[in-house]
C-alpha cells in the first residue's frame, strides 16, 4: 500500500495522555509507529478504556500528544486553521438542536475554506452538495437538527465532514446507536469513500466482524497502552484478537471471526441431519449446554419433512417428535 | 446559510417598525409632541415651535439615541453569551462585567462618602454625572480584565461560565458590604441607579457611548464565523480550525465593551440581553449569526424604544424606571413565543 514516500500522518514515539496542572494522566506510551496512506480505511479496536479516543483525537489534533511528534504530509507543526485542511473529524459530541438545519450544519464543514464572515463561493456549494449525495441525506437537508434519529444524525455528521474537504477523515464510534443494518451501511459507505476519493479513514468501533470485513488494517489498542497493527486476516491468525480482548467468559472464535459467550459445556449429545438446521441446532444446544460427542446416548436426529424440519430426540428406547428447537430445548434441559 | 426573500422581507419590516418605534418615542414624554410636529422638528426646523425643538432635540432624541446603542449593545452581547455558553439563560451581565460597573458606581455613592455622592447626585444629575460614569467604566474595565485574564488560561467554556458567575457573585457580594455599612440616603441614591436610565447621557458622553458600542459591534461582526463553528460545540470547533481560547477572547472582549459601558452609562437594564436573542431565533427561524446578529440589533433597539415610551406613561409626568419595564414588558412576550413554538424547541 505504501505508494508515496511522504505518508498523509505519520505518529513516531507518540505518548497521549492528559495534563493537568502540572500531572500527567499517561493513557498510552507504548505505540509503534502509526502511518496512515491515501485510500486506507484503518480501523482501531480495543476494550473499553483502551484509550481509543484519546488517541484520535491526539491524532487528529484535538489534544497534545505528552511526547513524541505527529507529522502530516511531512510537516509537524500546523496552525490550528491549516490542520482543519487536512484532517476532519466526526466526533461522539452530540450537536444539540439549536435551531440549526442540516443544510446549514454540512455547510459549517467548509470553515476552514470560507471567507472571513463565512460567505460562500461556488466551489464551496460544490463541495457541500456532493458530501450531501455521497451520505444519501438530500431529503433531510431543510430538517432541524434536533428533530433527526441518531442514525440520521451520524450520516449529517459525516456530510459535514466529507464537506470539509481533507485528506484524511477520522471518525470517532460512528456506529455506535445505529442499528445493524445501519452499522453495515454506514461502514460500507466508508469503505467505498476511502476507495474512491483516496482519503485516508480511521475509525474507533467496537463492530468488530464489521472492522474485519471493510478495514485494510486494524490497529488493536490493548489496554497497557500497547497497540498491534496489521491486516485484520493477519491479527486473527497471529492471536492478536484473543490476547487483546481476553476475558473469562468470552471468548474469539477464529473460525468465525465472533466473539462467542463461553458457556461450560459438559452434557454430551449425538446430533445427526445435514444442513443449515444442523448448524443452529448445533449453537442452540451448545448454548444449553451441550457437548456434540460421537457415542453420546442421547440423540436428536434433525430430518427434513416436506414443509419444515423436525427433531427426533432418542432416548432410553423411545422417540419423541419437535416441531421446534425451543420445543426440544425445553424436554432436554 | 441561505438568506431567502422571506427573510430580507421580515429584516425591510423589522426596520419600518423601528422607524416608528423611535417615531414613537420621540413624540411620547411629560408632553405628547404629534408625531406631524416631530416631523416638522426635522424636516423644517424654522417652522416649529423652539421649545419643542428643544425638548425633541436636546432631550428625546439623545434619550431614544442612548435606547438604539443600548438595545443593539445589550440583545448582541447577549447572542454571543447565549451561543459560546450554548446556555439559553446567558445574557451580556453573566460575565460579571455589568456587576463591576455596578461595584464602581456603588464605590462612589457608597465607599466614597457622603461629598463625593453629594457632589455627584446632587449637582450634576444622577446618571448624567462623569464621576458615576468613570467610575463606572474603571470598575466594568477591571472585571472585563480579570475574566479576560481568566478566559486566556481556562480550556473549556463551561469553566469560563462558572467563573464569569462566580466573579459576578463575588462583586455583588462587595457591594452588599458597602451597601450594609452605609446610610439609608446613599443606599437610596445607589439603588435608584440601579433602576436604570436612558435619559441624561447627552452630548459628549453620547458620543463615547456610541464610539464604545461600535466598536464592540464591530467586534461581534468579526466574530460571526466564530459564532457560527461554536454552535457545534467546542471540540468541533477546534476541528474546523478555531482557536477556542482566541474565539473566547474575541467574543468576551466585544460582550464586555458592549454591556460594560452601557452599564456605566444607563445603569443596568436587564432582560433585553437574554430575551432577544431568542426573539430573533423564533421570528428568523435560523441559527447563523449573519442573519441573527443584525436581527437582534432591530429586535433589541424597537424592544427598548417600546419599553422607553412605556416607561413615559403617557399623558402623566410619572417615568418609571426602564429596568422595570423591560422586565413587565419582555417576559410575557417570550413567553409567548415559547408557547406557540410547540414543535421545535429552540435549543
Amino acid at each position: 500500500m505504501v505508494s508515496t514516500a511522504i505518508s498523509l500522518l505519520r505518529a513516531r514515539n507518540l505518548q497521549t495522555g492528559y495534563r493537568s496542572g502540572a500531572k500527567r494522566i499517561v493513557v498510552a506510551n507504548a505505540l509503534p509507529e502509526l502511518l496512515l496512506q491515501p485510500g486506507q480505511l484503518i480501523c482501531l479496536l480495543g476494550p473499553n478504556g483502551s484509550g481509543k479516543s484519546t488517541l484520535l483525537r491526539t491524532l487528529g489534533g484535538l489534544q497534545p500528544p505528552l511526547g513524541g511528534e505527529i507529522h502530516i504530509e511531512g510537516i509537524d507543526r500546523w496552525t490550528p486553521a491549516a490542520l482543519a485542511r487536512k484532517i476532519s473529524l466526526v466526533l461522539t459530541d452530540r450537536v444539540r438542536g439549536n435551531n440549526l438545519t442540516v443544510d446549514s450544519l454540512v455547510a459549517l464543514g467548509r470553515y476552514p475554506w470560507s471567507g472571513w464572515l463565512g460567505g460562500l463561493n461556488a466551489a464551496d456549494r460544490a463541495s457541500i452538495e456532493w458530501a450531501i449525495r455521497a451520505t444519501g441525506i438530500g431529503s433531510l437537508r431543510d430538517r432541524k437538527i434536533h428533530t433527526l434519529s441518531d442514525g440520521q444524525s451520524q450520516k449529517v455528521m459525516l456530510a459535514r465532514a466529507l464537506a470539509q474537504d481533507t485528506p484524511i477523515l477520522m471518525l470517532d464510534e460512528p456506529t455506535a446507536h445505529l442499528d445493524l443494518p445501519s452499522r453495515i451501511l454506514l461502514m460500507r459507505l466508508l469503505h467505498l469513500l476511502a476507495r474512491e476519493t483516496r482519503k485516508a479513514i480511521l475509525l474507533s468501533t467496537h463492530e468488530l466482524d464489521l472492522a474485519l470485513q471493510v478495514a485494510d488494517e486494524v490497529w488493536l489498542l490493548q489496554s497497557g497502552g500497547r497497540l498491534l497493527s496489521g491486516a485484520p486476516e493477519d491479527l486473527v491468525l497471529n492471536g492478536s484478537f484473543e490476547s487483546t480482548f481476553s476475558e473469562e467468559e468470552v471468548a474469539f472464535d477464529k473460525g468465525s471471526g465472533n466473539f462467542v459467550i463461553y458457556t461450560p459445556q459438559d452434557k454430551p449429545v449425538r446430533v445427526t441431519g445435514d444442513g443449515l438446521t444442523l448448524f443452529w441446532t448445533h449453537r442452540a444446544l451448545r448454548r444449553a449446554g451441550f457437548e456434540p460427542v460421537a457415542g453420546a446416548s442421547l440423540h436428536i436426529r434433525v430430518e427434513q419433512r416436506v414443509a419444515r424440519p423436525i427433531w427426533l430426540l432418542e432416548r432410553q428406547g423411545e422417540t419423541l417428535e419437535f416441531d421446534s428447537i425451543q420445543k426440544l430445548l425445553q424436554a432436554i434441559t | 446559510m441561505t438568506e431567502s426573500p422571506f427573510k430580507k422581507i421580515r429584516l425591510t419590516g423589522l426596520l419600518l417598525l423601528l422607524l416608528l418605534a423611535f417615531l414613537l418615542d420621540l413624540s411620547t414624554g411629560t408632553v405628547n409632541i404629534s408625531l406631524k410636529e416631530i416631523l416638522r422638528v426635522f424636516l423644517s426646523p424654522t417652522a416649529a415651535d423652539p421649545t419643542w425643538q428643544f425638548i425633541v432635540k436636546s432631550i428625546r432624541l439623545p434619550k431614544a439615541c442612548t435606547a438604539v446603542l443600548a438595545g443593539c449593545g445589550l440583545s448582541v452581547g447577549g447572542l454571543q453569551m447565549q451561543t459560546l455558553f450554548r446556555n439559553p439563560l446567558a445574557d451580556p451581565s453573566i460575565l460579571g462585567v455589568t456587576a463591576g460597573a455596578s461595584l464602581g458606581v456603588a464605590a462612589v455613592m457608597l465607599a466614597g462618602g457622603s461629598m463625593a455622592s453629594l457632589y455627584a447626585i446632587k449637582d450634576l444629575g444622577l446618571s448624567g454625572s462623569w464621576l458615576i460614569i468613570g467610575a463606572a467604566c474603571l470598575g466594568a474595565g477591571g472585571i472585563m480584565l480579570l475574566v479576560l485574564i481568566v478566559a486566556r488560561r481556562l480550556r473549556d467554556n463551561v469553566m469560563m461560565l462558572i467563573v464569569g458567575i462566580m466573579i459576578g457573585s463575588m462583586t455583588l457580594a462587595l457591594i452588599s458590604i458597602w451597601q450594609y455599612f452605609s446610610n439609608p440616603e446613599e443606599v437610596k441614591d445607589y439603588l435608584l441607579w440601579t433602576f436604570g436610565s436612558l435619559g441624561g447621557v447627552t452630548g459628549g458622553q453620547l458620543s463615547i457611548l456610541a464610539i464604545v458600542v461600535g466598536i464592540g459591534l464591530v467586534v461581534a461582526l468579526f466574530s460571526t464565523k466564530m459564532l457560527d463553528a461554536l454552535l457545534l460545540g467546542e471540540n468541533y470547533a477546534q476541528s474546523m480550525g478555531l482557536s477556542a481560547r482566541k474565539a473566547r477572547t474575541v467574543i468576551i472582549c466585544s460582550t464586555s465593551l458592549l454591556a460594560g459601558s452601557i452599564t456605566a452609562f444607563c445603569g443596568p437594564i436587564g432582560f433585553i440581553g437574554i430575551a432577544v436573542p431568542h426573539i430573533a431565533r423564533f421570528l428568523f427561524n435560523t441559527a447563523s449569526h449573519r442573519i441573527l446578529i443584525p436581527a437582534c440589533c432591530l429586535i433589541g433597539t424597537i424592544l427598548l424604544l417600546l419599553c422607553d415610551t412605556f416607561a413615559q406613561l403617557p399623558g402623566s409626568q410619572t417615568v418609571l424606571p426602564i429596568n422595570i419595564i423591560t422586565s413587565i414588558v419582555g417576559s410575557p412576550l417570550v413567553i409567548v413565543l415559547l408557547l406557540r413554538q410547540t414543535t421545535a424547541h429552540p435549543w
